[in-house]
């Protein structure tokens, strides 16, 4: 599965959030976006999964007009995993994750989809969680759940929306770690909005830099998470360590105060 | 050893296996649903029992059978009408509006995604009140022989249309559906007691005790009305149920799992509304149904929308079939209106089983 991004602007009445964004997604590739709040990572995630509709540009899946094929069929290849999120009435982590298989069936759902739905909440080792309140479990817990319900789509393309926020430095290196491995082990692709530098550096492929709706720089992380982009688009001194490599280390050292 | 009996225990926790349990969990909430069927069934049997004039068991269930096999028994013209167009119609009657009161609340609170909303907090049922109040006061309105039923039923529509036709420009938010609807209630509160002012007391009356609510209009003809009404909207709704769960999850996950969100949430607004609007053309405002049925079934069944507008629905028709009873026996000779009933039985259920939940929420 192959996404492009053409020429995609987007804006909330009259104040515009993307401007021009070209992006391309190769199967197998793991693909972050990183850069300031309000940069715009949120918003695109979304355009590209048809939550939003873009003002301007097109979003090719393998040469096919996202916004002209049906929402189940999009349902179909390209799954959303959203920020935590509570909800207002109480579900299990099961009926969670079955919804998942929403785009595939119709008003029941069969021994076919329980087991798929069992089998991801192992992949994901939250079987013994099934049947659980949702909004009772842990940040982490319910980032896994997100995932296993991405996963039980059976997509083509994760979209995660800063998958590692709020979680502790264990469960995002496991989330990331999980991802990572769903990326090699399955063929399918993903997209991922992180704050986390040294995430983006360590666990991507390629890297894009956001600075107000705009693409600043894409590439590999080393060529990418330089000291001078990010100065540039985060207004933060950075030392880079092993830049050369394929994973650089990035060293936050201060904030650059704007002299106006 | 120790050592081999934790090892024995983490080895039951391997064959844990969660498909089974989510069968399991299933098996349960359809026992619901099959209980409430049962319990619906025992309640018309015995209700069929009761009333003013003493008949035995026998003669109301030979009265009951000799509709379905004329030939096999012989009960009298007046036994036949009073058991089949006086007690039954009632029951059936009361058991279908709270059926559709049960689903429409148990609908309206998962597209609006608040656990207040029913068909009073959205301000329908006082636009009925005062499309009655109108027709009872003025002589105005539409249908000349439903003139007060039809009004209220128009009045009921147009306040629905009024909060889709916002929410359409606005965008189908909960917030806005909720806000809107609130307006509307106090707006037709407002011009019902308005018009109340300068009414003729006794027709100021007939208003207010077409507000409490009755089920002394129960007819045949209300409730093929109803049935039909219900046959056509209910399988609507639940069939758009797995939708409904997947909307429970927030807007943005149900559009990225393929549900076109604001046209459900329009849609099954307007099924219920019309719901809604043909119960409280014929019985006023009863109150309390819509709100509780739902909750009521969450809390024993879970919040898996499959399950829970069906229970709702059941539970709603026991609820206000079982008030109905109650309110005409408890107090001898006197008939308490039912809209007063409801409440009196319902918060009281409710306060007990929001004391004992154990959930932060159901």
């Amino acid at each position: 599965m192959k996404l492009k991004v053409n020429n995609v602007e987007f804006s909330y009445s009259s104040t515009p959030i993307l401007k021009d964004i070209i992006m391309e997604l190769v199967p197998s590739e793991m693909l972050g976006i990183v850069g300031p709040n309000g940069a715009g990572k949120s918003t695109l995630i979304k355009c590209i999964d048809t939550i939003l509709k873009p003002r301007h540009g097109t979003i090719l899946l393998d040469e096919e007009e996202i916004l002209k094929m049906s929402k189940i069929k999009v349902a179909q290849k390209l799954g959303y995993v959203p920020q935590t999120t509570a909800r207002v009435f109480p579900t299990t982590v099961f009926d969670t994750v079955l919804m998942g298989r929403r785009p595939h069936i119709g008003w029941r759902s069969n021994k076919v989809d329980v087991k798929k739905v069992v089998n991801v909440l192992r992949l994901m080792e939250i079987e013994d969680l099934a049947m659980r309140e949702f909004n009772e479990l842990s940040g982490g817990q319910q980032q896994k759940v997100f995932i296993a319900r991405a996963l039980a789509q059976e997509p083509d393309v994760l979209l995660l929306d800063e998958p590692t926020s709020n979680l502790d430095i264990q469960h995002q290196l496991e989330v990331m770690e999980i991802i990572r491995n769903l990326v090699e082990t399955r063929s399918i692709s993903a997209i991922m909005a992180v704050h986390d530098l040294n995430l983006a550096s360590r666990y991507t492929d390629r890297v894009v830099i956001m600075k107000k709706g705009m693409i600043v720089d894409a590439g590999t992380p080393s060529n990418v998470l330089t000291p001078e982009n990010i100065k540039s688009v985060y207004n933060v001194e950075a030392e880079v360590i092993n830049s050369s490599g394929k994973n650089p280390y990035i060293i936050p050292v201060r904030s650059i105060r704007r002299n106006r | 050893m120790p050592t081999t009996e934790s090892r024995a225990v983490y080895d039951t926790d391997q064959d844990y296996d969660a498909g089974e349990e989510y069968t399991r969990f299933i098996g349960r909430k359809i026992f619901f649903i099959f209980s409430l069927i049962i319990l619906l069934m025992l309640l018309i049997a015995g209700a069929a029992t009761l009333g003013p004039i003493d008949y035995s068991n026998t003669e109301v269930y030979s009265a009951i059978l000799q509709k379905f096999f004329p030939d096999s028994f012989n009960e009298s013209e007046r036994t036949m009408r009073v058991v089949w167009d006086v007690r039954l119609t009632r029951i059936l009657f009361s058991i279908l509006a709270g059926m559709g009161l049960g689903i429409s609340g148990a609908v309206m609170q998962v597209v609006l995604k608040n656990p207040l909303a029913s068909p009073y907090t959205l301000g329908i049922a006082s636009a009925a009140g005062f499309g009655a109040a109108i027709a009872i006061i003025a002589g105005i309105g539409f249908f000349g022989n439903y003139l007060v039923a039809g009004n209220a039923f128009i009045f009921a529509l147009i306040s629905s249309f009024v909060i889709i036709g916002i929410a359409k420009h606005k965008g189908a938010t909960p917030e806005i559906m909720i806000l809107t609807g609130i307006a509307i209630m106090y707006l037709f509160s407002a011009l019902t007691i308005f018009i109340e002012y300068f009414a003729d007391p006794d027709a100021v009356k007939e208003v207010v005790f077409w507000m409490v609510g009755s089920l002394a209009r129960a007819s045949w003809d209300n409730f093929w009305v109803l049935f039909i009404v219900l046959a056509i909207c209910i399988p609507l709704l639940v069939w758009k149920s797995w939708d409904f769960n997947v909307m429970g999850a927030g807007d943005e996950t149900a559009k990225s799992l393929g549900v076109n969100v604001d046209r459900i949430r329009t849609i099954s607004m307007v099924i219920s509304s019309l719901i809604v609007a043909s119960i409280v053309a014929f019985t006023g405002t009863i109150g309390f149904i819509g709100l509780v049925a739902p909750h009521i079934t969450r809390m024993i069944i879970g919040g898996d929308n499959r399950f829970v507008l069906v229970g709702s629905a059941l539970l709603g028709g026991l609820l206000l079939a079982s008030a109905d009873i109650v309110a005409h026996y408890i107090v001898p000779g006197v008939i308490i209106p039912i809209g007063v009933m409801t409440a009196f039985m319902g918060v009281p259920l409710f306060f007990f089983l929001i004391m004992r939940r154990k959930r932060e929420y159901w």
